[in-house]
C-alpha cells in the first residue's frame, strides 16, 4: 500500500518548497531530504489517525482516532495543519485545501521539525527507516491475523498496549545490564562455597581481636545479602517492563514477535513525547523567523498573522507547547545575545544594572542550536525556565481540590510552578513503575513497584492494566503502590482483583 | 477509493455497538445528562475507548497553566483533562467526550438503540391545517408581494408594442397596469398533533428518587414523541388523595403527604381530554407513574373511569409503577387482572430503578401507536 498513490507536488508548491528549503539551509538548519505530499482532508485524517504511517497494522484505536478527527473536521472544530514523520527521508503531508500562505508556513515549520529530528540527541537512536519498518510490522501483523484470527491478535495487541509506556526511555543510550550468558554455569558452583566469612589465623587468646565477632557477623550478613541478591530475579529493578515480559513470559512465537514490534514502536515514539515543547517550539521559531524575514508576500501578511496567532493561543487550563517552546527559545536567544547568563549576571543584585544588562555577547543563535541538540523537555525547562519568564508569561500552577472537585489555581510562586511543570514532564508524565520480582513468592508471579511520589494511581485503570498484564504473564501479577497514604498491593490472579493494605504501625 | 482506515473504523464501531448499549443505559440513568443547553441542543457523551495503562489519578495531581486569575480560581472540573498529568472520567476503560447533539438527533439515537417503531398517527390525514402556498400571479396586491420579473416583462412587452422602447436608451418603466403580484392559495395539509398527559403520584411514599426516575423517563418520552409529531402539547397532573393540573416545574418538585386515590387523577385527566383535546383531532398519550399504593376500594372507580372515559379516546395509556422504599403496591396487579386484557392500548411496566428506565421506555413506545 503505497505512498505513491499521491501525485507529485504541483509546480507552484514545488517552487515554494525550493525557496523554503534554501531559507532553512541558509539559516543553518540541517535536515534529511524532505518529501512533501499533498493530500485531501480524509487522507490527512487517515494518516494522522495512523500516527503518520499509512501502512500501519490494523487496529480499532486508529479507527477511533479517525472518527474523532473526521468528526472534528466536519463540525469545524479542528483541523490538522501539518504532519511530519521522523524518517530518512522525512515525510510531510500538506492539506490540499489549505491556502498558499498556509502551505508556506507549514513547509517552513516542517523544516524546523526535520532539523530537530536529525540533530536532537534524544532522537539519535530512533529508527530512521521507520516508514519501511512500520510497513513491515503491518504485514507481519496482518499475516498473524490471517493465521490466528483477527480477534485473537487484536486482543493480544490490546494487552500489549497496556504496558506500552512501561519502557525505559533512557535505555537506548546506556547499557544497564550485561547480557546474561546462558552458557555460564559458574554461579551454580559458586553457591557451593561456604557462605561464611573467612577467618584469620590467630592464637586463641587473640582471636576476638583478630577476628572480632561483630565484624564477622557483619561480613556474614553482607555475604548473605549478596547471595540473596544473586538469587533474586531480576537481580536489580527493571524499568523496561515490556522487555522483561518479552524475555520471560511464556509467549508463543507470534506473540513474542507482536510484543517486540510494539516495543520497537514505543521506543520510536518515546522521544516525540519527551520533546514536545522543544520540538514544537523549535519548529515554530523557524517558521516565524523564515516567514517574517523572507517568506511573506504583502498579500500573505494578514493570513499568516491570523494563523500564527491561532497556533500560539493560550488557555487557562492548558499549557500550549508551541507557545511555551517558541517563547523559551526566543528568551534563550535574547539572553545569550545580551550575555544575561553566568555567574556575574546571576549574582548581580543591582536591579537596574540587571535589567539593562547587555554585554553584546551575541551568542544567541549558537546557543539555541546547542540547546536543540542536547536537551529534552525536562532538562530544557529545568535549565532555562526563569523567574522572569514565569512572570512575563503569567504562568501558574494548578492542583486538584478534593473538596470542590475542581482544578484550582494553586500558586504563582516560581519554584512551585517549576516543580509542577517538571513533575508533569518527568517520565513523560507517567508513573514510574518497575519490575522488582519476577518470581514473587517463588511461584513465578510478577511483582511491580510504583515509585510513589505524592500522586496516586488511578485505581480503575490500574486494575484493568493488571488484567491485561496477567494475560501476558499468565501468572498472578501484583503492583505495590500507595493509596490514601497507606502502602498497598494491588493483585490480580486471573479471577479476581485484590487490594491489600499494609498495616502501618498505629500512631495513636 | 476504499480507504484502509475504514476497516479500523468499522471495527471500532462494532466495539462501540457492543459498548453503546451499556453506555446508553448508563447515561440515561444519569439525571444530569438531560440538562438542556442552548435552545434545543443537549450534550451527550460520545464513547471513547481507552487502552488501560498505569496512570495518575486526580488526588494530588495538577499542572501548569497560563493566564490571569487569583490563587484559588477554579479552572476546570475534576473530570476534565488537565495538562500533562490529566486524567479521564470515572469509569475505567471509557472516557467521555462531550458532543452537542440536537434533540432530533438524540431522538434518532434513542429510536435506533431501542428499535422503536415509527408511530402511525391514528386516523390518517383527518386532521388538517391550512397552509399558504404561493402558486399564481395576479394584477393587484400589496407592493411587498410584487413579482419583479413578471412586472418587468409585462412593461417591456407594452413598450415594444407601443414602440416606446428605445434600443439606445433601454429603460423599462413599469406603469400601474404592468404590475404583477404573487398570489397564494390555501392548501389543506394533514397535520398530526399529540397530547401527552403525565400523571404522577406525589403522595408521601414517593421519594425524590422516584420522582427523578419519572423525570428522566418523561424527558425521553417527550423527546421521542416530539420527533414523531408536528405539535406536542403536554399537561401535567399530580395527585395524592386529590388531583390537580399543574405546570412542569410544580409537577417535578411538589411533595405532598397523605394517601393515594388514583381515580382522582383519572378524573382530571378525563376532563382534560374532554375539554382540550377532542380525540378526533389529537393523538392522546397518557402516562401515569405511581408506587401503586392505592386505596383498595378506589380501584373499581379507576377501572370505570379508564374504560369509559379514557381508554376509548387515547392512543396509549401507560402505567409505570416505580418501586418506593415502602415496597411496590398492588395497583399494577389490579390493573393487569382488572382491565388490561380488554384492550391493547394499556401498557404496564414496573420500574425498579434507574437502570430499568430504558426497558420501560421500550415497552411503552415499542408498540408504535
Amino acid at each position: 500500500m503505497a505512498l505513491h498513490r499521491f501525485a507529485p507536488l504541483p509546480p507552484d508548491l514545488a517552487q515554494i518548497q525550493g525557496q523554503m528549503e534554501e531559507h532553512a539551509r541558509n539559516n543553518g538548519l540541517d535536515f534529511f531530504s524532505t518529501i512533501f505530499e499533498v493530500v485531501d482532508c480524509d487522507q490527512l485524517n487517515e494518516i494522522a489517525a495512523l500516527g503518520g504511517f499509512p501502512t500501519r497494522y490494523p487496529h480499532w484505536r486508529f479507527g477511533m482516532e479517525y472518527e474523532q478527527l473526521s468528526k472534528g473536521y466536519a463540525y469545524g472544530l479542528q483541523k490538522i495543519y501539518e504532519l511530519v514523520i521522523n524518517n530518512d527521508p522525512c515525510y510531510a503531508y500538506l492539506l490540499k485545501s489549505n491556502a498558499i500562505t498556509d502551505q508556506k508556513l507549514v513547509m517552513a515549520h516542517v523544516y524546523g521539525h526535520c532539523d530537530f529530528f536529525k540533530n536532537n540527541a534524544w532522537f539519535g537512536q530512533t529508527n530512521r527507516k521507520m516508514m519501511d519498518e512500520m510497513a513491515n510490522h503491518g504485514n507481519r501483523i496482518r499475516r498473524y491475523m490471517d493465521r490466528h484470527g483477527v480477534e485473537t491478535v487484536e486482543e493480544f495487541i490490546d494487552a500489549c498496549l497496556s504496558i506500552e509506556d512501561l519502557i525505559d526511555i533512557h535505555s537506548p543510550f546506556i547499557r544497564r545490564h550485561d547480557e546474561p550468558n546462558r552458557y555460564d554455569f559458574s554461579s551454580d558452583e559458586d553457591s557451593d562455597r561456604p557462605a561464611t566469612p573467612g577467618r584469620f589465623d590467630s592464637k586463641e587468646y587473640m582471636d576476638q581481636f583478630v577476628n572480632p565477632p561483630a565484624a564477622l557477623a557483619a561480613e556474614a550478613q553482607r555475604l548473605e545479602e549478596e547471595r540473596e541478591a544473586s538469587e533474586r530475579f531480576p537481580a536489580d529493578r527493571r524499568r523496561d517492563v515490556m522487555l522483561f515480559v518479552l524475555q520471560h513470559a511464556p509467549l508463543r512465537p507470534w506473540q513474542l514477535d507482536v510484543l517486540s514490534m510494539l516495543r520497537d514502536e514505543a521506543y520510536y515514539f518515546a522521544p516525540q513525547a519527551q520533546t514536545k515543547i522543544m520540538n514544537e517550539g523549535w519548529a515554530s521559531y523557524w517558521h516565524s523567523t523564515i516567514m517574517t524575514r523572507y517568506g511573506l508576500d504583502p498579500a500573505d501578511v494578514i493570513h499568516y498573522c491570523d494563523h500564527h496567532s491561532g497556533t500560539m493561543a493560550t488557555s487557562a487550563g492548558r499549557l500550549n507547547p508551541y507557545k511555551l517552546g517558541i517563547e523559551l527559545f526566543r528568551d534563550i536567544e535574547d539572553r545569550w545575545n545580551r550575555g544575561r547568563f553566568g555567574r556575574d549576571y546571576e549574582e548581580c543584585d543591582d536591579l537596574v544594572a540587571k535589567r539593562d544588562w547587555d554585554t553584546s555577547a551575541g551568542q544567541g543563535r549558537e546557543k539555541i542550536f546547542e540547546v536543540r541538540r542536547v536537551h529534552n523537555d525536562l532538562t530544557f525547562i529545568e535549565t532555562f525556565l526563569t523567574l522572569e519568564f514565569c512572570r512575563e508569561h503569567k504562568l501558574f500552577s494548578f492542583g486538584y481540590n478534593n473538596d470542590t472537585d475542581y482544578y484550582e489555581i494553586e500558586s504563582r510562586e516560581f519554584p512551585k510552578i517549576k516543580d509542577r511543570l517538571l513533575f508533569s514532564l518527568t517520565n513523560r508524565g507517567r508513573p514510574m513503575i518497575s519490575v522488582v520480582d519476577g518470581n514473587y513468592k517463588n511461584r513465578g508471579e510478577l511483582y511491580l513497584e510504583h515509585e510513589y511520589n505524592g500522586v496516586e494511581l488511578q485505581l480503575g485503570y490500574a486494575r484493568d492494566t493488571l488484567t491485561n498484564l496477567e494475560r501476558l504473564w499468565t501468572r498472578p501479577v501484583h503492583i505495590e503502590t500507595v493509596l490514601g497514604d497507606v502502602p498497598t498491593v494491588l493483585s490480580y490472579d486471573g479471577h479476581e482483583h485484590k487490594i491489600e493494605k499494609h498495616k502501618v504501625a498505629a500512631a495513636t | 477509493m476504499v480507504m484502509r482506515i475504514e476497516r479500523d473504523q468499522s471495527r471500532f464501531r462494532q466495539i462501540v455497538r457492543g459498548k453503546i448499549r451499556q453506555n446508553l443505559r448508563k447515561y440515561v440513568s444519569h439525571g444530569e445528562m438531560i440538562g438542556r443547553q442552548g435552545r434545543d441542543l443537549i450534550s451527550i457523551p460520545i464513547p471513547q475507548l481507552d487502552v488501560p495503562h498505569f496512570k495518575y489519578g486526580k488526588n494530588g495531581s495538577g499542572g501548569v497553566g497560563q493566564g490571569e486569575g487569583e490563587v484559588g480560581t477554579p479552572i476546570g472540573k475534576g473530570d476534565d483533562e488537565g495538562e500533562g498529568t490529566g486524567q479521564a472520567g470515572s469509569d475505567p476503560g471509557a472516557h467521555i467526550l462531550e458532543v452537542e447533539v440536537s434533540l432530533e438527533e438524540l431522538a434518532e439515537i434513542l429510536g435506533d438503540e431501542l428499535e422503536l417503531p415509527r408511530i402511525e398517527p391514528k386516523g390518517k390525514a383527518n386532521i388538517t391545517e391550512e397552509k399558504a402556498r404561493y402558486t399564481g400571479v395576479r394584477r393587484t396586491g400589496p407592493e411587498s408581494l410584487k413579482h419583479f420579473r413578471r412586472t418587468f416583462k409585462q412593461a417591456l412587452r407594452r413598450q415594444l408594442i407601443s414602440q416606446t422602447y428605445d434600443t439606445r436608451d433601454p429603460r423599462v418603466v413599469p406603469i400601474r397596469e404592468d404590475k404583477r403580484y404573487r398570489s397564494w392559495n390555501t392548501v389543506p395539509l394533514p397535520e398530526a398533533s399529540a397530547a401527552v398527559i403525565y400523571m404522577m403520584d406525589v403522595s408521601g411514599s414517593m421519594t425524590d428518587e422516584q420522582k427523578e426516575i419519572v423525570r428522566i423517563e418523561a424527558f425521553w418520552i417527550d423527546t421521542w414523541l416530539k420527533s414523531q409529531y408536528d405539535g406536542v402539547e403536554i399537561r401535567y397532573i399530580i395527585h395524592d388523595a386529590a388531583a390537580k393540573m399543574v405546570d412542569e416545574h410544580t409537577f417535578y418538585h411538589t411533595r405532598e403527604s397523605g394517601g393515594t386515590r388514583i381515580s382522582s387523577a383519572y378524573k382530571v385527566c378525563a376532563e382534560a381530554i374532554q375539554r382540550e383535546f377532542p380525540p378526533s383531532e389529537w393523538n392522546i398519550y397518557c402516562f401515569h407513574f405511581s408506587d401503586g399504593d392505592n386505596w383498595g376500594e378506589d380501584n373499581e372507580t379507576c377501572f370505570r373511569l379508564l374504560s369509559d372515559k379514557i381508554i376509548p379516546h387515547v392512543n396509549l395509556f401507560c402505567y409505570g409503577q416505580v418501586e418506593s422504599p415502602y415496597g411496590s403496591g398492588e395497583f399494577i396487579r389490579a390493573l393487569r387482572e382488572g382491565i388490561a386484557d380488554e384492550t391493547d392500548k394499556i401498557v404496564l411496566s414496573e420500574i425498579e430503578d434507574k437502570e430499568a428506565i430504558l426497558d420501560s421506555i421500550k415497552l411503552f413506545l415499542g408498540k408504535g401507536r
